[in-house]
């Protein structure tokens, strides 16, 4: 009954899910988005007409407005910086508008452009400070935040009441200020049309990845070749320009130039950018994020005002939002990979019956013997990882390495070695097409395809994305083994879409269905997915109809056969189940039927485990990596079974001297070569009652003259 | 070779007694006795913040909200008086404020790890809109009958030293003896020398922290009473001023560099009594409020340029993000 509830919770509660969405970066923009509609519903719950066209208008110029400033405040605070001195820069620039405008009675775009300019001089001045001199950005911007403050107060001293009995009447000013197009206000549109740039910038464009990586690490950037120095000290003119947007659309909507112009501004600015989720310190933050901080900030403080609260709980609201934000921005980025890596693994019910006997003496299919003791080795202490062999028809013999090589041992007796192909990744199944090509899938990279002059090209490494996944699953994360289909059709396993190939016994623990099998048609170039949800599917072999394939589930201990063509097109059938061990991969038989490696062997420990998923995840959460329980790979053995789920013969090493583990299995000329992934040789054992002519890839092909 | 033996202290100290011949010979009214006290009282409030400042930058850090623990506690301290609670009792409401913003802070920035220079930005803005929201009916807290004897803090003299400047001494013997003297003191130079380094060595570096600006606090709440004493009220307005610049100024003028585990007592004097001649000789040249501003500003800028040359930023340390 308690089982019943705990698979059927395995089943439908979708716990995989929480980690996948933690690990998306967008995760930090959703946050203060959630927390901009909490605030907005709670106002409009507290005030009266918080939502009517015309204060959303109002909000909207507001928004603009100081979004402007706040996009320079994300753009300097994402190349690891702070500029404090925006608002006296806004103070000056709104100045520096109104004379121009008033007093020097210049035509409005000439004014736009020398408000613009003077921003940019005056973050100049910062730039050329902290980016060039190295000074520290907070205590420069606080002093050059006085002296733009002081500068300001000084010229205003001469001329605020010029500039207030000017009256100016242009209707372009006017349209700056007060403008709509098709009811939006100008300025939110000229925000909108910056943002997206500025989205595109970071994102897209090399300026804006080289900003991202001097906040990520100068000392890397710097390294790396970036003109750090050049691109700090242009951040900070971004901003003054930024600053000085902002502070035309203010001047033309206001016309105004007061004492408390831009005070305090910087506090506010600050409080929307870090409440956005970009990070103090530099390396993480967006367009996106900057516009939420802004907007949450704005409808706060107008929120505030409205409700007539007195000037210093203002203050304090805005202080507090502005701590709390930054803790939890440091706490969160401090933690994240390790709360991430807590909750990822999420273990499901895995229930398996218990294994048929191997032991000696009590009879049946997998009963353990001998057969292996005495076979010969290749390349021992020569090569290193061989998942897959595979035998061409002049009989040389190749294998992968851990290193990325596809090794090439010289027929007849396999002493001369040489490296076949570099690729790369860790290459795993392999198979000859009809031309000969070896199609060879690679750990970490996907299928790669050697021609027979020894050309590596890359077949696919990509898949269509499901359409419900969290993760993004259309990279080729873990290929494993591929068979070739008469007409070229490539069906190759990818074991797991959740981890990385190092990680595969993670994947074990877990003991979901994460694996998928993936078809690569040559002819037009397309990939596609043709099925999911496997538990760690792994070899796979044409079988003998030409319209399915047979294909090992690792974790699942089942063979299964797929049909996808003919009048069963579609169909899954169960060949084998409750296999005592981990099928690994597949491969023809020279009398028709199959070969199949046992990779490892089943324990009641883990059986058990398998069963109770709370158990597997008290164990990932509190125990060292190395200490979970992992499914075995040091025993196992080679099995031959036919198309109808009968095992026909086994063959053991018990000494586990020479084959300590088996990952695959090929006949040739009345051989058998074994390799294994954590072995350090080829073994060659001598069939009896073998095909002594058989070679896999005539009889598949056709024999070429 | 020579010219670097001439440490920062030496030139700072040079340029003073240069600028205050000058003053003296082309100001009139700068060397007579009156300006004097007055400059040094003047002085003596700038010269305690300096103290609460030198603490917490030789940790390096840095405390903005100084201002507010100058200004909130000891507003505090009038305002109960006012509505009729006895001096004693207030003044350790006022320390407990100011204890428990110290602790705040020092968490803020020792455990919750917030840049220094951030959390007190928000904990001053916090602390004074508290204040102004809160605490006090207007924005300077007027003085009140129940008060009296107080202002001697501010006003009095012993033997023919005004107190202020009494107190100041007082405060620069205190951080002395604390920085050279103890084991505490010396921990505050070995965590703003290497933070990580420290940590390793087993010294308590977030405890620590958390003493420093629960120090600045008191120090500054200090610095508070005698302002308020000497002014006989508390314009708690002094938040939105520019007096934290001024801190800052005489601390990095002194030659307390701004990356930590440098400089001392001595250096604060040097600077307090810098930027102290500078503004008197201002103020007596009736420079407007916007101008001195502008001048304090352009000579903290090149004061804070000539200390990243002379104290270059140890890039082996410096942590990333550390604004």
């Amino acid at each position: 009954m308690q089982e019943t509830l705990v698979r059927l919770k395995a089943r439908y509660w979708p716990d995989h899910l929480l980690g996948e969405i933690l690990s998306k970066r967008w995760t930090e923009t959703a946050i203060p988005v959630i927390v901009l509609i909490v605030v907005a519903f709670a106002l409009s719950g507290l005030i009266d007409n918080f939502f009517t066209p015309a204060a959303l208008s109002d909000t909207a110029r507001q928004a603009g407005e100081v979004g402007f400033v706040v996009l320079g405040m994300a753009l300097v605070v994402i190349v690891g910086g702070i500029d404090l001195s925006v608002g006296s820069m806004f103070a000056l620039c709104d100045f520096c508008a109104l004379y121009c405008l008033n007093i020097l009675n210049w035509p409005v775009p000439a004014v736009v452009v020398a408000t613009v300019v003077c921003g940019a001089l005056l973050g100049a001045v910062n730039g050329f400070l902290i980016g060039y001199l190295r000074l520290r950005a907070f205590i420069t911007t606080l002093i050059t935040l006085i002296i733009y403050r002081s500068a300001y107060d000084l010229l205003l001293f001469g001329n605020s009441v010029k500039i207030a009995s000017a009256l100016p009447d242009f209707p372009s000013w006017d349209f700056i200020g007060m403008g709509n197009v098709f009811g939006i206000p100008s300025v939110a549109l000229v925000y909108l049309i910056v943002a997206i740039f500025g989205h595109i910038f970071m994102t897209r464009m090399r300026p804006g990845w080289h900003i991202t990586a001097i906040g990520g690490s100068r000392r890397s950037a710097y390294n790396s070749g970036i003109a750090v120095r050049r691109t700090i000290a242009l951040c900070y003119v971004a901003s003054g320009a930024l600053t000085a947007t902002g502070a035309l659309f203010f001047a033309a909507r206001l016309g105004t130039v007061g004492g408390d112009v831009g005070v305090g501004l910087e506090v506010t600015v600050l409080t929307a950018t870090v409440l956005g989720g970009i990070t103090l310190g530099g390396g993480n933050g967006s367009v996106a994020k900057a516009l939420a901080g802004t907007l949450i900030v704005l409808l706060v403080t107008n929120g505030l005002t409205t409700l007539g609260v007195r000037g210093g709980f203002n203050r304090m609201v805005l202080a507090s939002i502005l701590l709390v934000a930054a803790i939890v921005d440091i706490r969160w980025l401090k933690n994240r990979t390790r709360i991430i890596s807590k909750v990822y693994v999420s273990p499901t019910y895995h229930f398996l019956p218990p294994p048929p006997s191997t032991e000696v003496g009590k009879g049946g299919p997998f009963e353990q013997n001998d057969k292996l003791r005495d076979v010969t080795l290749i390349g021992e202490g020569r090569i290193e990882a061989p998942e897959d062999v595979i035998l061409d028809r002049h009989d040389n013999l190749y294998a992968g390495s851990r290193h990325g090589d596809i090794i090439r041992f010289l027929a007849p007796d396999y002493q001369t070695m040489e490296v076949y192909a570099h690729i790369g990744g860790q290459p795993l199944g392999m198979a000859f097409d009809r031309q000969d090509n070896l199609y060879c899938c690679i750990g970490g990279m996907g299928l790669y395809r050697i021609t027979p002059d020894r050309k590596i090209e890359k077949a696919t490494d990509e898949t269509n994305r499901s359409l419900y996944s969290v993760n993004d699953d259309s990279r080729l994360r873990l290929a494993d083994d591929l068979d070739i289909a008469d007409d070229g059709r490539i069906f190759f396993s990818e074991a797991t879409v959740r981890y990385e190939m190092h990680e595969w016994p993670v994947d074990g623990l877990e003991a979901r269905g994460n694996g998928r099998i993936i078809c690569y048609d040559p002819n037009k170039g397309t990939t596609h997915t043709v099925l999911r949800g496997l538990k760690f599917p792994n070899g796979i072999c044409i079988a003998s109809d030409g319209q399915s394939i047979l294909f090992a589930e690792t974790f699942g201990c089942s063979i299964k056969r797929y049909w996808f063509d003919g009048p069963n097109k579609g169909k899954v059938e169960v060949v084998m189940d409750n296999l005592p061990g981990y099928p690994d991969n597949i491969n023809l038989a020279s009398d028709g039927n199959y070969w199949l490696a046992l990779v490892g062997m089943r324990s009641p420990a883990l059986d058990l485990a398998w069963r109770m998923p709370g158990f597997r995840k008290r164990m990932g959460k509190r125990l060292p990596v190395d200490e979970w329980l992992f499914p075995n790979i040091n025993t196992g053995c080679v099995v031959k079974f036919n198309e109808k789920g009968e095992i026909l013969e086994s063959f053991w090493d018990l000494k586990g001297v020479n084959h300590p583990m088996i990952t695959s299995m090929r006949e040739h000329r009345g051989h058998l070569y074994l390799g294994g992934i954590s072995n350090n040789r080829i073994g060659r054992y001598k069939l009896a009652n073998a095909d002594p002519d058989f070679v896999q890839y005539d009889r598949r092909w056709g024999k070429q003259s | 070779m020579k010219l670097k033996r001439l440490g920062q202290q030496e030139v700072v100290f040079a340029i003073f007694a240069v600028l205050f011949a000058v003053f003296a010979i082309f100001l009139p009214g700068f060397a007579t006795t009156d300006n004097m006290l007055t400059l040094l009282q003047n002085v003596a409030v700038l010269g305690i913040l300096g103290l609460a400042m030198a603490l917490i930058v030789i940790g390096r850090g840095i405390d903005i909200s100084l201002i507010a623990a100058l200004a909130v506690p000891p507003g505090l301290v009038l305002q109960m008086v006012q509505d009729g609670y006895s001096l004693p009792v207030s003044m350790a409401a006022a320390v407990a404020l100011a204890l428990v913003f110290g602790l705040v802070n020092g968490w803020l920035i020792a455990y919750a790890e917030v840049p220094s220079l951030f959390a007190t930005l928000a904990t001053g803005i916090f602390l004074a809109g508290f204040g102004q929201a809160v605490l006090f009916k207007l924005d300077v807290v007027q003085w009140s009958t129940g008060m009296s004897g107080f202002e001697h803090l501010g006003q009095g003299t012993v033997l023919g030293i005004p107190t202020s400047i009494v107190a100041f001494a007082v405060i620069c013997i205190v951080v002395a003896l604390l920085l050279r003297q103890t084991r505490i003191g010396a921990y505050f130079y070995a965590i703003g020398d290497n933070p990580y380094g420290a940590r390793v060595t087993g010294i308590p570096s977030r405890p620590i922290i958390v003493l420093q600006y629960v120090l600045a606090a008191l120090i500054g709440c200090f610095a508070g009473f005698v302002l308020a004493a000497s002014v006989n009220s508390m314009p708690t307005r002094i938040f939105n001023s520019t007096l934290i610049y001024d801190v800052i100024l005489v601390v990095v003028l002194g030659g307390i560099g701004l990356s930590g585990g440098r400089g001392g007592v001595v250096n604060v004097i040097i600077g307090t009594l810098l930027i102290g001649t500078m503004l008197n000789g201002m103020t007596i040249m009736d420079i407007s409020y916007s101008g001195q501003n502008l001048i304090k500003g352009m000579v903290l800028l090149v004061s804070v340029v000539v200390d990243s040359f002379l104290n270059p930023r140890n890039e082996e340390t410096a942590q990333q993000g550390d604004i």
